[in-house]
């Protein structure tokens, strides 16, 4: 448990650190946990929440970008992220390089657009 | 040379409860790629948090799947309840723990039928459902629900168990033990069953963990890992063990399902003896400011919560990755090299709800 309480850790990196700590992890055993996007409506940014698992251990890398900044995918290190990032691709329009199994925003079959950036924007 | 072809499966086959489609290039029998797409029925539910205040969300993420909904909305409420800093009342604790067992032990056998189902054993298919009714039964009397409960809130739970109602709980587990091993021999003894499962989509060790498998998918590969031990509800008073088998094949993740009902009903036992006596909830007030991730042992593996509160009613994010999602790019290796007969099998076995997935 840290100092409030929470039993995970979560270090702010920045986007050009993303793919060095991705691999430090991969190296030292960790899983993927999972990936998670939030829209910033206000300030035009994503929160990017980047969480890996090692027994138990849950460490979470949080990356602010830009609307418009172009993040690399960790597809390479990790294979199994590239459920999480085209979804964060196609719900929220995260902008992502070199992914593989690239679905071109069609993993979830919907008619609309990001829609949860877009819903977040009327808010 | 042989001639490569596509075959397309899914969304709707006999076999799959909820609709996936793969595209499976195949050489003669052989599958060399699995291309997987999800989508059929996105509900965008996460999104819902804008709409609907932290309160309402409970009843939203019980509604994201009708097999976890319990653990659904008792991961949910935990994530809010560490970051409101509220302490659950023990017996709240215990009586999650009970109906989260309840749930693990009515989702495997449901998976064990429709396993039997998938390798056309039809009356092994009934039997294991008509154990199942059972569990469903002890539902309805606890909470009014078969499918849906409803009983979780944010500080503890609505409805309480009388002592004597868990007691007849415990009675009606303990008979069940002998119906369920009657009918598991079947599933780990069988010759037929064994052929189809022995050998077959298997995922080692550390594939499990680079593809990031969760649940029984990672436990029969070898790896102990249950998120139980953490410590949620009352796994820590009650303990368990970690069921696992190295024999990383489809049939080592039936018989980690199977030996983890044994196990759920031990914990059952276990937390009814313990049941400490007291109020199951306790008022909250004032609105989620602060974020968490919370993490919950499901029936299928591993589902993660985060919750980001901005001190209103209405959460900013609201984040389930559930074990389904997890454990596709598992199974899509465990199809790369199978036999396309295998397919269907090779897909139940990680136990998919892409209702969950889809959210």
């Amino acid at each position: 448990m840290d100092e409030y309480g929470r039993d995970y850790t979560i270090e702010p990196i920045e986007l050009d650190e993303l793919l060095q700590k991705t691999a430090e992890r991969s190296m030292t055993g960790w899983r993927l946990a999972q990936i998670c996007a939030t829209y910033m409506a206000e300030a035009r940014q994503y929160e990017l929440s980047y969480s890996f698992e090692n027994v138990y251990e849950l460490l979470t890398y949080r990356i602010i970008i830009g609307e418009e900044e172009r993040v690399p995918s960790i597809t390479q290190i990790y294979d199994c992220a590239f459920t999480y990032e085209n979804e964060m691709k196609e719900l929220f329009g995260v902008k992502i390089t070199y992914m593989e199994n690239d679905y071109d925003n069609r993993m979830y079959r919907i008619d609309e657009v990001t829609p949860f950036k877009d819903k977040a924007k009327e808010e | 040379m042989a001639k490569k072809t596509v075959i397309p499966f899914g969304p709707q086959h006999p076999v799959l409860p909820e609709p996936i489609h793969l595209d499976l290039v195949l050489e003669d029998e052989v599958v060399l790629e699995a291309i997987p797409s999800i989508g059929f029925i996105h509900r965008g539910l996460e999104n819902l948090c804008k709409k609907k205040d932290f309160n309402e969300m409970v009843y939203v993420s019980e509604r994201i799947c009708g097999i976890c909904s319990f653990m659904h909305g008792m991961g949910y409420c935990n994530a809010v309840e560490k970051i409101m800093d509220v302490e659950v009342p023990d017996r709240a604790r215990y009586l999650r723990t009970i109906w989260s067992e309840m749930s693990r032990i009515h989702s495997h056998l449901l998976w064990l039928g429709l396993l039997a189902d998938a390798f056309g054993f039809e009356s092994l298919f009934m039997q294991s459902w008509r154990i199942r009714e059972k569990i469903l039964d002890m539902f309805e009397i606890s909470t009014g629900g078969r499918v849906i409960f409803s009983v979780n809130k944010i500080g503890g739970v609505l409805k309480d168990m009388p002592d004597d109602m868990i007691k007849s709980f415990v009675d009606i587990l303990v008979g069940m033990k002998k119906e369920l091993r009657e009918a598991t021999r079947i599933f780990l003894d069988d010759y037929t069953v064994k052929t189809r499962l022995v050998g077959v989509g298997v995922l080692t060790k550390e594939d499990a963990l680079k593809l990031g498998a969760v649940g029984p998918m990672l436990r029969a590969s070898g790896v102990e890992r249950d998120i139980r031990e953490t410590g949620y509800a009352a796994y820590n008073e009650v303990g368990f063990d970690v069921i696992t088998s190295d024999d990383c094949d489809s049939y080592a993740r039936c018989k980690v399902r199977i030996e983890e009902i044994f196990e759920s009903i031990e914990i059952i036992q276990r937390a009814a003896a313990m049941m400490p006596s007291g109020d199951i909830a306790v008022p909250v007030k004032g609105n989620p400011e602060g974020e968490y991730f919370m993490r919950v042992e499901q029936p299928r593996g591993e589902a993660f919560y985060y919750i980001k509160g901005n001190g209103t009613k209405f959460l900013d994010r609201m984040r389930v990755r559930t074990p389904t999602f997890a454990n596709i790019p598992p199974m899509v290796a465990t199809l790369k090299g199978s036999k396309l007969a295998d397919v269907p099998l090779l897909i139940l076995t990680i136990d998919p709800c892409i209702s969950c997935t889809e959210r």
